[in-house]
């Protein structure tokens, strides 16, 4: 077990289509964050950021970008590159700077202005990216291994199509409560039913859009936040970063074949069980002490899998879980109350930083209409392409 | 393009891995620089193809049309293809692969039986990229 962080800010730049670019999102969601925080930005010491892409040299760029927009201070930078993960680990190397005393008080930061439609790889011919090789062999978009893992539900557990809109259907209500959120209308299952397949079984309003947006988080050292009056802030306990173990038979996103488990036996929990296990293991916390969960649903069926996934049921309970109304707001393990990415859509590198900051808001008792009553554990759970785990633990 | 990922015509097509010396682990695509099992201290990495049958693991379709670097002519009306992930018993691995063209989601179940046979990914006035495509065994359009 490790020692807390406190997290004494957490700002955003509302998420939606806004047309301009990702440095004013992550400027805005960093200048709300120091506010939140009662700092002023040449206060902060270090500034990590999830990295995004800009069309100059070397492509991907963060941390230095939002420094300069903030105005030259002189402060530690750092930037991560994790795809869907990058945000958590931005978290992660500012809470080894504040641990190992490198830094007292650091500014995450991650933003971006994402690409209309599917998201798609850098051009080229790039016969050794398996994410251009995917959609060069077999035209296997993101939403068509949301599909297979759905399908696979399905023949398993005997999920149904209805079941998946239910997910949208709460998640859409609590996205409506949002003010942060893209999506503010409630959907029915009727409005899921009624829009195009995209990738048998899923519709369009079982997958997550793509969005510009932006979210940032200032942690200090638990030292620094007494001496700076906040004595019971919220604490990042735990921050998973795992990678799969070897063989990893679930079929993952952008790979076109799994390990093969013929000489090795696989190990007895997948990939995404192990991310949420390992955020356990660090904060010596388990599934039934959470309040809330924030959980990465880049599909409806996904988000169900993540159910089981974080022992918030057993497997092949995911739909039982929400048919009893255990992750809707007022339920037993509230998840995604924050309105998911059902509500929000994808910004890559803001995302698992985003959803810190809702966990921190609903452990201050700050979420308003869509507070959960009592939070004092939350957890985030996401997934980034290429094996790299994310998750976050928070107390309060 | 994806030189060395299968072999063959007609019944004897077959996609290519590659097995490890050492420890026996099947990889594909084909892994040639160096075993992945991180208990193996590495043996040689020596080409194999993979059973010709496998069970369906999962399967959905993509009824938008994919972008690039996915070719597809742009004039013509988009024809949705099926993507069927098969497990393979002996190596025990799931491997993903677009359906034979005619089968749709409807033909499929999941533990369905299917085989690869070779298809076409594209052509232009010069060459002919083949592929690999799986197909419910029983079928032979
Ligand atoms: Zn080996």
């Amino acid at each position: 077990m490790t020692a807390d962080v406190a997290v004494l800010g957490a700002g955003m730049h509302p998420w939606g289509k806004w047309g301009r670019g990702f440095v004013e999102y992550g400027t805005a969601a960093a200048r709300a964050a120091l506010a939140d925080a009662g700092l002023e930005w040449r206060d902060v010491g270090s500034i990590v950021g999830a990295d995004t892409v800009r069309g100059g040299y070397p492509g991907y760029v963060a941390g230095a970008t939002f420094a300069k927009a903030l105005g030259w201070q002189g402060a530690r930078v750092a930037s991560v590159y994790a795809a869907c993960a990058s945000g958590a680990q931005a978290v992660n190397a500012a809470r080894a700077q504040i641990l190992s005393g490198l830094a007292d008080v650091v500014l995450v930061v991650g933003a971006d202005a994402a690409p209309k439609g599917f998201f798609r790889p850098a051009g080229g011919e790039r016969h050794d990216d398996p994410d251009w090789l995917r959609f060069r062999v077999l035209g296997a978009t993101n939403p068509t291994y949301f599909g297979l893992y759905a399908r696979r539900r399905m023949a398993l557990y005997g999920d149904t199509p209805e079941d998946f809109a239910q997910v949208k259907v709460k998640n859409a209500a609590l996205g409506a409560l949002n003010p942060y959120a893209r999506y503010r209308k409630r959907v029915s299952a009727e409005e899921v039913a009624a829009s195009a397949v995209v990738s048998d079984p899923l519709r369009l309003l079982d997958i997550c859009a793509t969005s510009d947006g932006g979210a940032a988080l200032v942690l200090s050292s638990m030292e620094f936040a007494r001496r700076h009056g906040a004595a019971d802030p919220v604490r990042i306990r735990a921050v998973s970063t795992v990678t799969p173990r070897y063989p990893n038979t679930v079929l993952d996103l952008p790979d076109i074949a799994t390990d093969s488990a013929a000489a090795v036996a696989p190990p007895d929990e997948t990939f995404r069980a192990s991310i949420a296990r390992a955020a356990y293991e660090e904060a010596g916390v388990g599934p039934e002490e959470l309040s809330l969960a924030e959980v990465y649903d880049l599909s409806t069926a996904l988000e169900l899998q993540w159910y089981e996934d974080l022992g918030l049921c057993g497997e092949g309970e995911g739909a039982k879980l929400l048919r009893e109304g255990a992750t809707a707001l007022g339920g037993r393990i509230p998840v995604n109350a924050s309105g998911g990415l059902a509500s929000f859509g994808e910004a890559v590198p803001a995302q698992a930083i985003a959803q810190v900051c809702e966990l921190t808001w609903q452990l201050r008792g700050d979420a308003g209409d869509r507070q959960v009553a009592g939070a004092r554990v939350g957890l985030t759970a996401n997934q980034g392409l290429f094996g790299h785990g994310s998750a976050v633990l928070a107390v309060r | 393009m994806v030189t060395d990922w299968f072999t063959g015509d007609g019944d004897d097509f077959r996609l290519l891995g590659t097995r490890c010396s050492a420890c026996a682990s099947v990889f594909f695509p084909r892994e040639d620089g160096h075993c992945r099992n991180p208990a193996c201290g590495g043996g040689e990495l020596a080409e194999v193809p993979l059973s010709r049958r496998g069970r369906v693991w999962s399967y959905t379709d993509s009824r938008y049309r994919p972008p690039s670097p996915y070719v597809s002519d742009p004039e013509l009306p988009w024809e949705p293809y099926a993507l069927i992930a098969v497990e393979l018993e002996s190596e025990r691995i799931v491997v993903l692969g677009q359906a034979v063209p005619g089968i749709t989601v409807s033909d499929l179940t999941v533990g369905m039986e299917v085989e690869v046979v070779p298809g076409v990914l594209g052509e232009d006035a010069e060459t002919t990229w083949i592929t690999w495509h799986w197909r419910p065994t029983g079928v032979t359009a």
